[in-house]
């Protein structure tokens, strides 16, 4: 059942990838990803998986590099975070277009200006809507688990699709905690061997990355789409296998003593652990509080929201990102819109925090619990802590 | 739980420090957590790093604001920072020096516990380098009990490889050095 | 003529608009965007293969001679074989003419 070790959680990821047994590795180093970068290539330098490292002189290479790589068939690893992200952003909607099943692991952070390297999900926000599947990890074993698994759903043949696997910058790549490290033999059982459906070689011609004209276009952004809503099926299928074998469940949304409660937090990512205790303390207290986890942020999970919101009557949305002169935070806007054709649905509240690596206490949670539960805020989103 | 926050310079090996005992605990099936201070990382600025230890799995991810032990790798950050911010009354404050209580507390303003090791002359001895850091976690495990010494064997030898022995009867030393002052 | 341009239904659009038949493009004869053509004059003609090497769409043949010409079926009548030509062997002629 795999090996207790202790390991920092960004090298966690490169090692997690390794076991994944990856034939090209295409990154360029950036705080706080920089140690996946550097054990990525020390892994390919000590030859203990047979690959290639292909340095880059930017972020938009090494995924460009990661696509023609991806195209030849190979299994195909990137990392990077924040700024690094951003210069990424215009070759990210190609990778999933090409159905290309590259796995990002992104270490997420805030983007500049003013220049912030500390942790917030600023960098992954704007590119949600670039075709990717989207995991978030809420500590380092998550980040290994959902590395692997992130293989296994994008190279089904149901899905085709690029996966990036979020783990907090700083909160969790810099942290040395204890990870269960699956052996290579379990892995091998987990993870086939990669079958691409299509790959560029001289004898079996193919062209990718083809120009999609009026006539073709919408058809082919509907076929992606379908594509992404559909590989939900594969995520919890996946995550089936996962548990069965692993024995460690795996949820799209998780929830936390939700049953009885009146309210519930929700985070994605690392402050999630953090809220669990606040609500544990809260429950002592007597107040009625659940926890709601995102692990899958894309394809949404509408059908699992709806069902984990059963009973709850104010639901304290916190984001790690603002949405500039929009209706509230990325997460708070896309819950209430998913919720507003529910005839019974919470009242929902916006919480923006932890932003540029402000820290939240488990206080803190507990304090946007007892504000959100007395009713409105006074504006329609907050950003916690805040002076002013 | 417990928890630990170390004042070291950027370069003295305090994130080496953290890093080990989570090793150590983690061997011997605790749970631990060892991380930096978040942020650049600059060579002779003061820098700080923590730990948390405990029996049960760790969920918190904030910050230590309260923590149960201070360890001061450089005793010139004494004049510097506080050293004793946030540190529970009933905590250690464990400081690499040769001073004494007297001395001390013209800087430190802390009624609780205070141990000091000269680690720095244990490191010239054992190492023949000032650099501090297995040393104090040798003096901190005395203090403390929080991971038998022996736990430290195999993180120290995959971390320093053919000076892993030196570093270890530094750690030996100071464990045996280290005296409760106050 | 019968066969479809394009997929009718997003159904029928391959993974990642990924395109099976090799040489597909040639079917687009894009001869017909054509103002002018060009003319070799062989008596001035080097057999340099200049022309050859600058023809964006590879349509400049060489015969069995050693001299050139460009496959009407796809020459754009771009000029650059003509720009490029130094010893002034090709001339571009309106289609009309």
């Amino acid at each position: 059942m795999g090996k207790r070790v202790g390991m920092e959680v960004a090298i966690a990821s490169a090692e997690a990838a390794a076991l994944c047994k990856f034939d090209v590795a295409a990154v360029y180093p950036i705080t706080p990803q920089s140690h996946v970068a550097e054990h990525l290539s020390d892994i390919v330098h000590e030859g203990r998986v047979d690959a290639s490292f292909i340095t880059v002189e930017s972020e938009h290479s090494a995924l460009s590099a990661a696509i023609g790589a991806a195209g030849t068939g190979a299994r195909v690893v990137t990392a990077t975070s924040s700024q690094g992200l951003l210069y990424m952003s215009e070759v990210l909607p190609i990778a999933s277009a090409m159905r290309l099943p590259i796995v990002m692991i992104i270490a997420n952070r805030a983007v500049s200006g003013p220049i912030n390297i500390w942790n917030d999900h600023s960098d992954i926000m704007p590119m949600r809507d670039t075709g990717w599947i989207s995991f978030f990890a809420d500590n380092g074993q998550e980040v290994v688990d959902m590395t692997i698994q992130a293989f296994k759903v994008g190279e089904d043949r149901r899905v085709m699709l690029p996966v990036n696997v979020n783990m907090d910058g700083f909160q969790l790549t810099h942290m040395v905690e204890p990870i269960i490290m699956p052996e290579q033999e379990e892995v091998d059982r987990f993870l086939p061997a990669y079958v691409p459906y299509a790959a560029l070689h001289p004898d079996n011609i193919v062209s990718m990355g083809t120009l999609g004209m009026p006539e073709i276009y919408a058809e082919a952004q509907k076929s992606k789409d379908v594509a992404l809503v559909n590989s939900i099926k594969v995520v919890k299928e996946v995550w089936k296998d996962w548990e069965k074998q692993f024995g460690r469940k795996y949820e799209p949304i998780q929830s936390y003593r939700t049953e009885d409660a009146d309210i519930a937090l929700l985070t994605m990512g690392s402050m999630g652990e953090t809220a669990e205790i606040a609500v544990d303390e809260l429950r002592e207290q007597g107040v009625k509080v659940g926890l709601l986890k995102i692990k899958l942020w894309r394809p949404f999970p509408f059908d699992e929201l709806k069902k984990a919101i059963k009973g709850i009557k104010v639901l304290v949305v916190t984001d790690r990102a603002i949405s500039f002169g929009g209706p509230g935070g990325p997460v708070f806007s896309e819950i209430r819109s998913a919720l507003y054709d529910q005839p019974k649905r919470p009242k929902v509240v916006n919480y923006i925090i932890g932003l540029g690596g402000r820290d939240v206490t488990v206080e803190g949670f507990m304090d946007m619990v007892r504000r959100a539960a007395k009713g409105k805020l006074s504006e329609r989103y907050e950003i916690y802590g805040v002076r002013g | 739980m417990l928890e630990i926050r170390w004042h070291g310079r950027g370069g003295q090996g305090a994130v080496t420090s953290v890093e080990l005992l989570s090793l150590a605990a983690i061997e011997e099936e605790k749970y631990a957590q060892g991380f930096p201070s978040f942020g650049p990382e600059r060579r002779g600025a003061p820098v700080t790093a923590f730990n948390r230890v405990d029996d049960k799995q760790i969920k918190i991810r904030s910050g230590i604001y309260h923590p149960d032990v201070v360890v001061v790798l450089d005793e010139s950050l004494v004049a510097l920072v506080d050293v004793a911010e946030g540190l529970k009354p009933t905590g250690i404050l464990l400081v690499n020096t040769t001073k004494t209580l007297a001395e001390l507390k013209k800087n430190i303003k802390f009624s609780g516990k205070i141990a000091t090791c000269d680690a720095t002359g244990i490191a010239w001895k054992e190492l023949g380098v000032p650099i501090t850091n297995t040393t104090m976690l040798g003096a901190l495990l005395k203090v403390t009990g929080v991971v038998k010494i022996d736990s430290l064997d195999n993180p120290v030898k995959e971390r320093f490889g053919r000076i892993a022995q030196k570093n270890m009867s530094a750690a030996k030393s100071a464990f045996d050095q280290v005296r409760i002052i106050s | 003529m019968t066969e479809k341009k394009w997929p009718e239904t997003w159904q029928e659009v391959n993974p990642g608009c990924m395109v099976f038949r090799p040489g597909s493009a040639s079917e687009y004869h894009t001869g017909s965007w054509r103002a002018k053509r060009p003319i070799w004059d062989n008596a001035k003609c080097i057999k340099c293969g200049v022309c050859y090497i600058y023809c964006p769409e590879g349509c400049i043949n060489e015969d069995k001679d050693g001299f050139f010409q460009a496959n009407l079926d796809y020459c754009k009548g771009c000029g650059i074989c003509a720009h490029e030509c130094w010893p002034k062997a090709i001339v571009m002629v309106n289609e009309e003419d």
